[in-house]
């Protein structure tokens, strides 16, 4: 197995107002956040992804915008930093929002070069994005799915196309020269991810073969993945654990009440990631019609995808961390404990090859994370590499 | 009576009432709500003609989806065609007077005079100020007290309706935003294109319209040759639906000279 370290880089500092304000996201005036203490945490979190590749962990990068959640808003500018100063890891960027994005072939020419840059160790997520990025880059919701096919395409003919330049006018992109330089280090292009909650979603990706990668929810995971599996058969190759990933949070202590602290503090995630103003939680056509039906029916009343073990819908908002535990959203405890939980998931929803280890969230301290980095690198990682052995990636059959 | 005619390549969901002069009705962004009276009193009139627009309802998106505005417009001249409209009233509220004023700068060749009723579509103050409120950033509740002179008029209790019209909202919703979400509900070139409106229109507007409150109607007044703008009180941005029985006596009074 393969585990990939990963922070929001959040802004805390501003948590408690935008909980009084109802909203972490879109609406929270800047103001809340001072620019001094910004640089300091920027800083800190580039420092702790240094110290995953000193200790033998992959790293990965999201980003998002307008949010107190996440520092991040370019994952090429902080993987560009991240290349330069690790040496082994693989970089993870999960992902580029390519719906949201203007301009494809910006987003396939910064991809090649970040995969120059770090000598091919770059793994390419081309992402969805969350409902609440709509209203930030104020992409239209009602033909997001259309135009993250078409991105996607075109990022991938324009990686991996070398014989000159080539035209495409498409439904939302229209170019008469694409001939990007630099092209990839790896040929064709960077492994691609995509990620989801839906066993739709797992039918997509087994269609093309890439990694797919799902977060917080046993729930979900089980399902996509089996759909997944299933798909690759139909077209006639079987899927190994290496295209699968599922994100945790992960809390690793010496003591058992060490690694709950930890884990507690870095749920923090769970909690406040979903506080957003109501209006932009939903854009219109983001969802499928069946989820907006069941939606007006239930009077309003949200339903989150992380669920206990009866299926029923955890509230994120004010979880415990010993419902996230059963969740399967969050691995906590003594390094036994979390081997355990995470061998369990590992088990129950059929294998996967990486984990997304959310190793920080907001309030957990600089201390705390390299700790809890630290630990999880000698006392578990080892272990969860004979879990699920490295095997030479999948020969994907599905044409791209 | 309710039917689906196949016109443009697509199904189209057509209500169809009364008889006189062909009166075409383009709905809200809200849906065409066939159920509720404005239809009927116009059809004591006319013969009312109300398309859901694709999209809505039971008609198929146009092209998968790839429609836009022009396309509807297109789409409702061809439709009058079909239908042998002449000497027809085209009638428009919130998107459907943006569908009706882009069909009239085409061509006013089969309608005699134009209502439009608080319609969106065109862009008229500064580029850092809104004419148009931003539904999608509101709550339920903000929009209702924004829309309506009555919040209350406009509540609807979703859990109560069957799984066909939940589907046909959200198909609504999705539609709704296919069209107008960037530019947000405005075609930046069909402003200096309105001196196109050869026939008289009537403006109604909400005295209580949030949305597009009657100064953006002034400018709608301003932009079409010897157009008329009529405030109703106590509506919002859905006159007809809150005040139809005063909406309906001033669209007949201007349209025909007679009282309803």
């Amino acid at each position: 197995m393969r585990v990939w370290y990963f922070s929001e880089m959040a802004y805390h500092p501003a948590w408690e107002e935008g909980l009084k304000r109802g909203s972490l996201r879109v609406v929270l005036p800047s103001a809340n956040y001072d620019p001094e203490i910004g640089h300091e945490l920027l800083n800190r979190y580039l420092d702790e992804f240094r110290l995953c590749d000193e200790v033998g962990l992959d790293i990965m990068v999201n980003e998002h915008h307008s949010t107190s959640t996440c520092l991040t808003i370019s994952v090429p500018m902080a993987l560009a930093v991240i290349a330069r100063e690790t040496k082994r890891a693989r970089l993870l960027s999960l992902g580029t929002p390519i719906a949201n994005r203007p301009d494809p072939v910006r987003v396939a020419e910064e991809m090649a070069w970040l995969d120059v840059l770090s000598g091919g160790r770059l793994e390419m997520g081309l992402v969805k994005g969350a409902p609440y990025e709509i209203a930030p880059a104020n992409s239209n919701p009602a033909t997001l799915m259309r135009r993250y096919w078409e991105a996607h395409d075109l990022i991938l003919k324009a990686m991996s196309t070398t014989t000159g330049p080539f035209s495409w006018e498409g439904e939302f992109f229209h170019y008469r020269n694409v001939n990007i330089w630099p092209r990839p280090y790896q040929q064709p292009t960077p492994p691609v991810w995509m990620t989801g909650l839906s066993p739709e979603t797992g039918r997509m990706a087994a269609e093309r073969g890439h990694v797919v990668g799902t977060l917080l929810s046993l729930s979900a995971a089980g399902p996509m993945f089996e759909a997944y599996r299933k798909r690759a058969q139909e077209l006639g190759w079987t899927a190994g654990a290496d295209r699968f990933a599922y994100a945790g949070v992960v809390g690793v202590g010496t003591t058992r009440e060490e690694g709950l602290r930890r884990a507690n503090l870095a749920a923090d995630y769970v909690r406040t990631s979903v506080v957003v103003a109501e209006p932009f939680t939903n854009p219109p056509g983001y969802n499928s019609l069946a989820a907006n039906v069941a939606a007006l029916k239930s009077g309003g009343k949200r339903g989150g995808f992380v669920r206990d073990r009866n299926g029923n819908p955890v509230d994120q908002r004010t979880a415990t961390i010993e419902q996230l535990i059963e969740s399967g959203t969050c691995f906590a405890g003594t390094p036994d404990d979390v081997y355990n939980q995470i061998k369990a998931l590992h088990d129950n929803v059929g294998g996967f090859g990486n984990l997304l280890m959310f190793g920080q969230g907001g309030f957990l301290d600089h201390a705390d994370t390299v700790a809890n980095i630290t630990l999880f690198a000698e006392e578990v990682l080892p272990r969860l590499r004979e879990l699920s052995p490295s095997r030479v990636a999948t020969q994907v059959a599905a044409a791209q | 009576m309710t039917q689906t005619i196949q016109l443009g390549g697509i199904g189209l969901e057509l209500v169809e009432r009364g008889q006189g002069r062909p009166l075409l009705f383009l709905h809200a962004g809200e849906g065409l709500a066939a159920e509720r009276p404005w239809l009927d009193l116009l059809s004591r009139h006319y013969r009312v003609i109300a398309p859901s627009h694709p999209g809505y309802g039971t008609s198929e998106p146009i092209d998968g989806g790839a429609g836009g505005v022009d396309d509807l417009a297109y789409l409702y001249l061809d439709l009058a065609r079909e239908l042998g409209v002449e000497d027809g009233v085209l009638v428009g509220a919130d998107l459907g007077g943006w569908i009706a004023a882009e069909m009239m700068v085409r061509s006013t060749a089969r309608f005699s005079s134009l209502v439009l009723v608080a319609p969106l579509g065109i862009k008229l103050r500064g580029r850092d100020e809104r004419d148009i409120a931003d539904i999608h950033a509101m709550t339920r509740a903000e929009y209702l007290r924004a829309a309506w002179a009555d919040p209350a008029k406009g509540e609807v209790d979703y859990t109560a309706l069957p799984d066909g019209e939940l589907a046909a909202i959200v198909r609504g919703r999705e539609a709704f935003a296919l069209y107008g979400w960037k530019p947000y509900m405005h075609n930046p070139r069909l402003k200096r294109w309105l001196h196109r409106i050869d026939r008289p229109t009537l403006l109604l507007w909400g005295a209580e319209d949030g949305i597009v409150t009657p100064e953006y109607g002034e400018g709608w007044r301003r932009e079409i040759p010897g157009a008329r703008l009529d405030i109703i009180p106590a509506a919002g941005h859905f006159p007809h639906w809150e005040q139809p029985d005063d909406f309906v006596q001033r669209l007949s009074a201007f349209v025909d000279g007679r009282n309803a």
